[in-house]
């Protein structure tokens, strides 16, 4: 019956350590493992045949996707992609944790993005506090868009869906709108419109010391973006919060069950609120990597799309923040082979083919262990009952 | 509860899998004429150049600006003799900077950036390979030495488009569709409004764009296009100006639903159209000559002709102008000519912001 739902998900690749010592079930372990693994050769399979058909020999485009992936510049450039897809894929997570639908990310990175990048521009501040200005501006319009949101739901009960996907439409005008007007920087010979650059000091450092210290030396130009230390950080305030907080505690509660939860004195209302607000303040980091690590202005050409391509993230993740990393990394892996793909003749649609099916064959996969799991305990209690009964 | 909480994962399902449809249909047909161009025949010349060019989001296949840099490419491979590589950013976007460092370190040279949005991004990789010509369509912000800017002066191209809506139009009003809100479409709004003011002074111009960046669907929503010609009709416009990409299409359609005329953009909308029906609705269409561009600056440095920092194709040289098949500007074109040619010798100053 529950095809999607996240919290039937704690047979996960890692399952976040709960108080209660689990009982250790190998079975379940086995489960566990095979539903990812499952839906990975389900979309590999699914993108043979879109690559056969399109004329192309899967075996040899899937060796090249694996050589090319995997040289340094490209391992780079698949981590510095991965982080803002993390952060997005953790915005939506959190909603998903209690049954909330954070669609809105879009909007909530897009303009906390550019009003961070406008403040940014506009005050000076010192060395690290600049830097600190900036995410926290970006934080708290990401926190207040999908508030709206939030009190639309509590006091007059509007699908938060609805009212994320609309939000999104008027964020849209809202920076074009600012961007075309107050907060642009006229750029001679330029068709772009773009903020004006943020300083030095509000810029993040990259990781190349950090690299050249292990002995590796980034290829030229690109770079191992600082930013990855703090989603870092954020994945781990979200495991701390999320498994090992009383708020963590009712806001799973929440999800499984609002009537129960309600009925053992949970503010329902406070919960929706909170839950928005830190999703958004989430989703309001989202365009940080780019803003304060390469681009150092919002314009026209600023990155898309993340939040929609987040809540496929965090779809594969289940909720988890590790499997959001490694749904983060999968897709910022398939998204670089794009530009291998067009080298080799491929269709660059393969890529989206893969996290399509990718997607889809984990809910699926998911769906058909959770059923094998129930069928799997239904017999066994049946056998503890009714001993004539064989399994 | 639970049903409701299944209805809304489903639809957060049903968005996912639509949203990456979308990206999908976005870029659909990359790679369909994409088919490495085989050396034809002995008349061919043969040429060292080896030129990489990167496509705006969308890639070749997009029936509009994308596929007038492809026009022009594909010319230059078989005329010139040269080999090429293409590359489409993803489509987010994210790494047109990776794409375009990725052409420079193999060996291409020139570079081609074809749009705006590579500017930012271009910079820094010009600066890491001093000895490689990058090219950049519609930008001339970056200055280095080893860019040079291909400019075009679509507000000359749509005041005489302009001109010939007002004259083509009995009702006395007539509209602009601009496919996303951005001061480069501004450009062709302020040309359009000026020239049709020019020939008809108290004429009525009704502006509409389809999107506001960063959403850049406006380019590629027929529907869009659609349903806001219709409007534009219905409140008495007889001739709407599309510059809106693959969005033209929906106009042509509503002109044609309507019986009202329209205008197309950058190519002969007229002959790329596709469909014969909407054919007889297109009176002419604003020509950005991006295929001229590419190919005439190829020709240059294969010859090894230096290429200024800045060319602007404008009316004078013809890398902007309006299109006469089908015939339906044939009446006024001593008209439209009188007109270029004032500014071409700068009688008329064709103003760039609305």
């Amino acid at each position: 019956m529950s095809l999607l739902s996240p919290e039937r998900a704690e047979p996960a690749p890692v399952p976040p350590p709960s108080r209660a010592t689990p009982r250790f079930d190998l079975r379940r372990l086995g489960l566990a493992l095979a539903a990812p693994l499952l839906a990975v050769v389900v979309a590999l399979a699914v993108a043979a045949i879109a690559l056969l058909v399109s004329g192309s020999n899967p075996a040899t485009v899937y060796a090249r996707m694996l050589s090319e992936g995997t040289t340094l510049r490209s391992l780079l450039i698949t981590v510095n992609n991965a982080v803002p897809l993390y952060l997005s894929g953790l915005a939506v997570a959190l909603g998903f944790r209690m049954g909330l639908f954070n669609i809105g990310v879009e909007g909530q990175y897009q303009l906390a993005a550019l009003l961070a990048a406008a403040a940014g521009a506009a005050v000076v501040l010192p060395g690290p506090l600049h830097l600190v200005f900036v995410v926290l501006v970006a934080m708290v319009v990401g926190a207040l868009w999908a508030g709206v949101a939030a009190v639309l739901k509590t006091a007059r009960g509007v699908s938060e869906v609805i009212s994320t996907i609309m939000l999104n439409v008027i964020a849209g005008g809202i920076a074009a709108y600012l961007l075309s007007t107050y907060l642009q920087e006229r750029v001679v010979g330029s068709n772009n419109s773009r903020t004006p650059r943020l300083e030095e000091s509000a810029r993040f450092p990259n990781l190349d010391p950090v690299l050249r210290s292990f002995g590796v030396e980034p290829p030229q130009g690109t770079r191992l973006g600082g930013f990855l230390l703090v989603a870092i950080v954020v994945g781990f305030l979200y495991w701390l919060l999320v498994s090992r907080s009383r708020f963590g505690f009712d806001l799973r509660a929440t999800g499984l069950s609002p009537s129960a939860s309600v009925a053992s004195g949970v503010d329902a209302k406070r919960m929706t609120i909170v839950t928005m607000l830190m999703s958004g303040a989430i989703a309001g980091l989202v365009g940080m990597p780019q803003l304060v690590g390469s681009s150092y202005a919002y314009g026209l050409d600023f990155t898309s799309g993340l939040g929609f391509t987040g809540i496929g993230v965090a779809l594969l993740g289940r909720g988890s923040p590790v499997g959001v990393a490694i749904g983060a990394l999968l897709f910022a892996f398939l998204e670089r082979s794009s530009a291998t793909l067009q080298r080799i003749d491929v269709p660059t649609e393969i890529y989206v083919i893969m996290q399509g099916s990718i997607v889809l064959s984990v809910v699926v996969a998911y769906e058909a262990v959770r059923r094998l799991g129930v069928a799997q305990a239904e017999r066994s209690v049946r056998r503890a009952v009714d001993p004539e009964v064989a399994g | 509860m639970r049903l409701s909480q299944n209805g809304r994962l489903r639809f957060a399902a049903v968005l996912t899998v639509a949203s990456l449809g979308m990206v999908a249909c976005g870029s659909s047909g990359n790679d369909d004429t994409a088919a490495p161009a085989a050396p034809s025949g002995s008349a061919a010349p043969k040429s060292a150049v080896k030129v990489g060019l990167a496509y705006d989001v969308g890639g070749r296949g997009d029936r509009s600006f994308n596929d007038a840099a492809a026009a022009g490419l594909d010319k230059a491979v078989k005329e010139l003799g040269i080999t090429k590589e293409e590359l489409s950013p993803n489509a987010s976007g994210s790494d047109r900077g990776d794409n375009l460092r990725a052409l420079a370190e193999d060996g291409f040279n020139p570079v081609i950036a074809v749009g705006f949005a590579y500017a930012e991004s271009l910079e820094p990789v010009a600066a890491d390979f001093p000895n490689t010509t990058f090219l950049i369509v519609d930008d001339s912000s970056v200055k280095a030495p080893n860019v040079k800017a291909l400019l075009f002066a679509e507000e000359q191209g749509s005041f005489l488009v302009g001109a010939a809506a007002a004259l083509k139009s009995t009702s006395g009003s007539i509209g602009y569709i601009g496919g996303v809100e951005t001061p480069l479409l501004k450009k062709f709004q302020a040309g359009f409004a000026a020239g049709a003011k020019q020939v008809k002074p108290g004429i009525k111009v009704q502006a509409k764009y389809l999107s506001q960046p960063p959403d850049f669907s406006g380019f590629g929503s027929p529907d869009k296009g659609k349903e806001t010609a219709n409007g534009m009709y219905d409140s008495g416009a007889d001739v709407v100006y599309a510059a809106a990409g693959g969005s033209g299409t929906g106009v042509f359609q509503s002109a044609l639903a309507k019986k009202k005329l329209a205008i197309g953009v950058d190519s002969d909308q007229y002959e790329s159209v596709g469909d014969k029906t909407l054919q007889p609705v297109i009176i002419t269409s604003m020509l950005k000559r991006v295929d001229v561009a590419v190919f005439e600056t190829l020709e240059k440095f294969t010859k090894k002709t230096p290429i200024p920092a800045e060319t602007v194709f404008d009316l004078s040289i013809d890398g902007v102008g309006y299109s006469e098949s089908g015939g339906f500007v044939k009446d006024i074109k001593p008209q439209l000519e009188d007109l270029k040619a004032k500014i071409i010798a700068g009688t008329i100053k064709v103003p760039t912001t609305p």
